[in-house]
């Protein structure tokens, strides 16, 4: 039963259209919370996250592959070579404001790199990094 | 006398700028840019066939090693944009399996002047990434006289 309070937070935040980077944050640590008591999100968790090597995937075994080991800095992508613009918010006020588009982003690069799904911990985690990096 | 006399050099610089010239058509959905041009440029749909639009479409699953899936209307929408304004398969000649703009006959006859060691370039990376030597290949500008690598330049 504690998880419907949290899909509820969830569904809400994914039908807006343009969202903050702390409502973004604050639905996924909705959604950790429901699975796990207590959870708060941990922007060193976060960086952690950010610059671990998972090996799946040789040309992008981490975050850093493609967005490099600042999130304040330009990317470029590994593969094809285009530009990526960088993943903090304090770098680029686009990021985290969509909520659809971040989901669609989490699903694709954490399959690609990590060779599953991230947890709602783990984006929560994620987005409280990005916001916080200076 | 005056406009036989201009008339032949405005054709001259004329025709190799529109041959050139691959503009993305004003009405490409947004969900083109934002599903496709997100990894790599929205190319052009006139840069391959139809065929080979549907095929690519078909195999976005493992799209060059890459879960790139676009579900729903909007795969549709992208899908049959591109067919609609997908290039001349005669002129294009094939494009390999899985089809890839950079092996059109097309393609390889324009880029037959660049040396091997550009393609590995860390500036270039890769034959996907147009914008790394035509500056203005997002708005359709390929020509060989606005080549960002200076010593390409023609």
């Amino acid at each position: 039963m504690r998880t419907l309070p949290a899909l509820c937070l969830l569904l809400v935040g994914i039908a807006a259209q343009a969202e903050t980077p702390q409502r973004i944050g604050e639905t996924y640590a909705a959604e950790a919370a429901g699975r796990q008591a207590g959870f708060t999100p941990s922007a060193q968790r976060g960086e952690t996250l950010f610059r671990q090597r998972f090996g799946n995937n040789d040309k992008m075994p981490a975050c850093t592959s493609c967005h490099t080991d600042s999130p304040l800095s330009a990317g470029q992508h590994v593969v094809t070579g285009k530009a990526i613009r960088p993943l903090a918010v304090a770098a680029n006020g686009q990021r985290f404001s969509d909520p659809a588009k971040v989901e669609k982003w989490f699903g694709r690069n954490c399959k690609e790199v990590m060779a599953r799904d991230c947890t709602p911990a783990e984006k929560a985690d994620f987005v409280a990094y990005m916001n916080e990096v200076r | 006398m005056k406009r036989i006399a201009i008339t032949p050099l405005l054709l001259a610089t004329a025709l190799p700028a529109l041959a050139d010239r691959v503009p993305l058509p004003a009405n490409a959905p947004p969900a083109y840019q934002a599903e496709c041009g997100a990894c790599h440029m929205a190319f052009q749909p006139a840069l391959l066939s139809a065929n080979d639009w549907r095929r690519t479409m078909a195999g976005l699953k493992d799209h060059f090693g890459t879960d790139a899936t676009v579900d729903g209307p909007a795969g549709q929408e992208i899908g049959s944009f591109l067919e609609r304004n997908a290039g001349n398969a005669g002129k294009l000649g094939s494009a390999g399996e899985p089809p890839r703009i950079s092996q059109t006959a097309r393609f390889v006859r324009k880029h037959r002047e660049i040396p091997a060691k550009y393609w590995k370039d860390p500036r270039i990376k890769s034959a996907a990434n147009c914008e790394a030597c035509h500056r203005g290949a997002a708005d359709g500008n390929y020509s060989e006289h606005d080549i960002v690598i200076r010593e390409l330049r023609r």
